[in-house]
């Protein structure tokens, strides 16, 4: 039985003069698993909203609307609403961000929020959130706060919150895109699980598709301002757009991007800085998340971190990187990252900002925290100016890397109004700007589409080839695969030194 | 400290306490009794006799002396220079203690310096207790069920305080990345304009996170209908009544006190 069907269907968000999709045809039968596939921009993510009811056409609505979306006959806003006043969900929606899903401070009154929005009998309200909590195997009683959740628990939690209200559509929009590996393949076998017991259909968005092709039984892609472009049971469609798809980004098995070849120079590289029995706390505590770790950063030399959530492989980064104070051993830099200025302490924590900007290029994990100036342009600037660079030469440098990263269209965009991909690239942008000799970055493939990572990859490669330190704390396996030369792994409180890679 | 510490009582506190257990709804109208006494006047009586028996109550808080500073540093910190300040500048009258150019200090001004100081004082403890010994949960629950306020609003504004500790970290890790771009070391107008820049950016993430929370709010039907039901009945006992009943005996006490003294006045008249 058909349960979705669109009809020509666009949506256009107010305030914009591109439709974010329109002449989508789409018919989705009753307990059918459908994956969307697109480049980002393709609307995927609107298409699921407005299967949700969240788009309201109306005139102080959200956007507008063109052709018709229809949930077993009834225009989708409207089904939402009148299913929620009968008491019943028809649809589920889960989303990418773990943090921003979490709705109250307890793990039971979480996933009882939305049976007290659908006005279902207190007494029934708690035998359904203990079966929804058990079904997600979070292994936590209701009273357990929902602050003290991993990414990959809270993302599960959200998954409880929505299956308490047994809707007969999930639809899920890159619920793994913020968790580790781990955490993905046990969410993805988890919504696998339990599409089995509950027979509910269900519309999928994410970018990794093989994590997911086991559950799927139809790929469906769309195309930015465009439809439907293909449609079919999965293993034919990937046959056909897979090659097309991944050069969109999209991480299509067969199709996965590589790391490029790596120029073996003969140069034995310099010891640019020591860390000896090093300890490093979380901010604000004093319990060591790791101790006694012995590493050398060397000129022309990849080191990865890696290691499970909580290994502390972040906190170290920022210790390297001369943004946290490590608790105990030493970390000391060497003459060829000190350089000429004598009067420089040996450990980075302890440097100004600006002798640190010169010295060390750190990448966040979420490109947007290093952001501080209103234009791209501006912000590649930003450090080559606090380093007291004549404007001729910041402006030689800026030119450079817009054009070497692909940002010269961009120049005069505000770094916040970038997509994903984008963002990252400014961020290492920035990071590049002054020549540090030393790079520490954080999960910087953390989200990326497969071009992103490809671009990303080659750039870290050519650095290193110049002689540039790398050190990055990673949960991309392929990203290890491709860089490291040396890979740390990490366990809480007892470091480990592992086989070169 | 951070704000967390201050909203979500922790683990430092004792729920069990016969205080901390009684209805939020009850606890606030025992701020609110305190807070409108005192607010009538200003005179060292009725707010230090108010203070004496906020102390003397604190046994029955479940909020030990340690964790009752560690969170009220914050009234303290307001308290003490607006004393001081009125001491300094306030109203001269009475004998000339102390006399540096146009500044004098008279018993008059030291008078309602102290008097200023044990009001902010009385009027914040109780607001410190309530905070720390109610899960904002639990408040929003009263406040919805018990006052009836409209709950679309009670629980958006949950919702909310929850966003509070992401932001704090997200405010840490902001401060990093200046540091990292060479930010934060040309004295106190770089500091200034760079701080600027933390928390708008600050405002552009916290708005990114709150669309994404009221989209799966909405997702989860919150906001169709008034016909919402509770998983967690707030009732308002015997036991609460008598909390309020005390916390008026409370304000009308103190009152009484400083009525009895001759120092209360009602301050707008």
């Amino acid at each position: 039985m058909t349960q979705i069907t669109a009809r020509g269907w666009g949506w256009r968000h107010s305030g914009r003069r591109a439709w974010a999709l329109r002449g989508v045809d789409l018919d989705v039968g009753s307990g059918e698993r459908v994956l969307l596939l697109g480049p980002s921009g393709a609307g995927k993510s609107t298409l699921l909203a407005a299967v949700a009811g969240l788009l309201d056409p109306g005139s102080d609505g959200n956007g507008e609307q063109e052709g018709t979306l229809l949930l077993d006959g009834v225009p989708a806003d409207r089904a939402r609403t009148a299913g929620v006043r009968a008491g019943r969900a028809r649809t589920g929606l889960l989303l990418q961000d773990p943090e921003a899903q979490t709705v109250l401070a307890r793990c039971g009154d979480d996933v009882a929020f939305g049976l007290e929005n659908h006005a279902v009998p207190p007494e029934e309200i708690w035998p359904r959130v203990d079966g929804a909590l058990d079904a997600v195997g979070l292994g936590v009683g209701r009273d357990h706060p929902t602050a003290r959740l991993s990414g990959g628990q809270r993302q599960r939690l959200a998954l409880a919150g929505v299956l308490a209200l047994r809707p007969e559509i999930l639809l899920m929009d890159e619920p793994t895109s913020m968790l580790d590996p781990d955490a993905g393949e046990q969410l993805a076998a988890l919504v696998g699980a339990l599409l089995s017991d509950t027979r509910a259909t269900c519309l999928l968005v994410e970018h990794r598709v093989a994590m997911w092709l086991d559950l799927v039984d139809r790929v469906v892609v769309l195309e930015p301002g465009g439809g439907v472009v293909a449609d079919g049971p999965s293993s034919e469609v990937l046959e056909q757009q897979g090659a097309a798809l991944a050069a969109r980004g999209v991480w299509v098995p067969g199709h996965l991007p590589t790391g490029p070849a790596r120029r073996d120079s003969g140069v034995v590289g310099e010891v640019l800085l020591r860390a000896e029995n090093l300890q490093v706390s979380r901010r604000g505590t004093t319990e060591p998340v790791l101790s006694g770790v012995d590493l050398d950063v060397v000129s022309g030399r990849a080191t990865a971190l890696v290691g499970p959530n909580g290994s502390g492989k972040s906190t170290l980064a920022l210790a390297l990187s001369g943004l946290a104070r490590h608790t105990g051993g030493d970390l000391v830099a060497q003459p060829p990252l000190l350089g000429e200025d004598t009067r420089l302490a040996a450990e980075p924590e302890r440097w100004r900002p600006r002798d640190l900007v010169r010295r060390i290029g750190s990448v966040f994990q979420d490109p947007r925290h290093q952001f501080v100036a209103s234009t791209v342009s501006d912000e590649l600037a930003v450090g080559p100016r606090r380093i007291g660079l004549p404007e001729s030469e910041v402006a030689a440098r800026t030119d450079d890397l817009l054009e070497r990263l692909r940002l010269v269209h961009l120049a005069r965009a505000n770094p916040f109004t970038l997509s994903g991909g984008e963002q990252r690239r400014v961020s290492v942008a920035t990071a590049l700007a002054t020549r540090p000799r030393l790079l520490v970055l954080d999960e910087p493939t953390f989200g990326q589409d497969a071009r992103t990572w490809a671009e990303l990859v080659a750039l870290l490669a050519g650095l290193l080839d110049d002689g540039a330190a790398l050190v990055t704390a990673t949960h991309d396996g392929a990203l290890v695969d491709a860089l490291a030369d040396d890979v740390l792994t990490l366990r809480s409180a007892a470091a480990m030194t592992g086989a070169a890679g | 400290m951070t704000a967390v510490d201050l909203l979500a009582g922790a683990a430092d506190t004792d729920r069990s306490a016969p205080l901390a257990r009684a209805n939020p709804v009850a606890k606030l109208a025992v701020s609110l009794a305190v807070s409108v006494a005192l607010l009538l006047t200003v005179d060292v009586v009725t707010a230090g006799v108010a203070l004496l028996l906020e102390l003397a109550c604190l046994p029955w808080c479940g909020l030990p002396a340690r964790s009752l500073l560690r969170r009220s540093w914050i009234v303290l910190v307001a308290a003490v220079p607006a004393g001081v300040v009125t001491a300094w500048l306030g109203v001269d009258s009475g004998a000339s203690l102390l006399a540096l150019g146009p500044v004098t200090v008279t018993e008059g001004s030291v008078t309602a310096g102290a008097a200023i100081t044990l009001r902010v004082l009385a009027i914040g403890l109780p607001g410190v207790v309530l905070l720390a010994t109610t899960d904002p949960t639990d408040l929003a629950d009263a406040l919805a069920q018990l006052l009836h306020l409209p709950h679309r609003f009670v629980l958006a504004a949950l919702a909310a305080t929850r966003l509070v500790g992401v932001l704090a970290e997200e405010w840490q890790m902001l401060s990093l990345a200046r540091r990292a771009r060479g930010l934060g070391d040309d004295g106190w107008t770089g500091r200034l304009r760079t701080a600027c820049g933390q928390v708008f950016a600050l405002l552009v993430l916290s708005i990114r996170r709150a669309t994404t929370l009221a989209t799966a709010m909405e997702a989860r039907g919150f906001g169709v209908t008034s016909q919402r039901t509770w998983a967690r009945r707030s009732e308002f006992a015997a036991f609460d009544a008598l909390v309020v009943l005390g916390g008026v005996g409370l304000a009308a006490l103190a009152t009484a006190a400083g009525l009895a003294a001759g120092t209360w006045d009602l301050l707008l008249s």
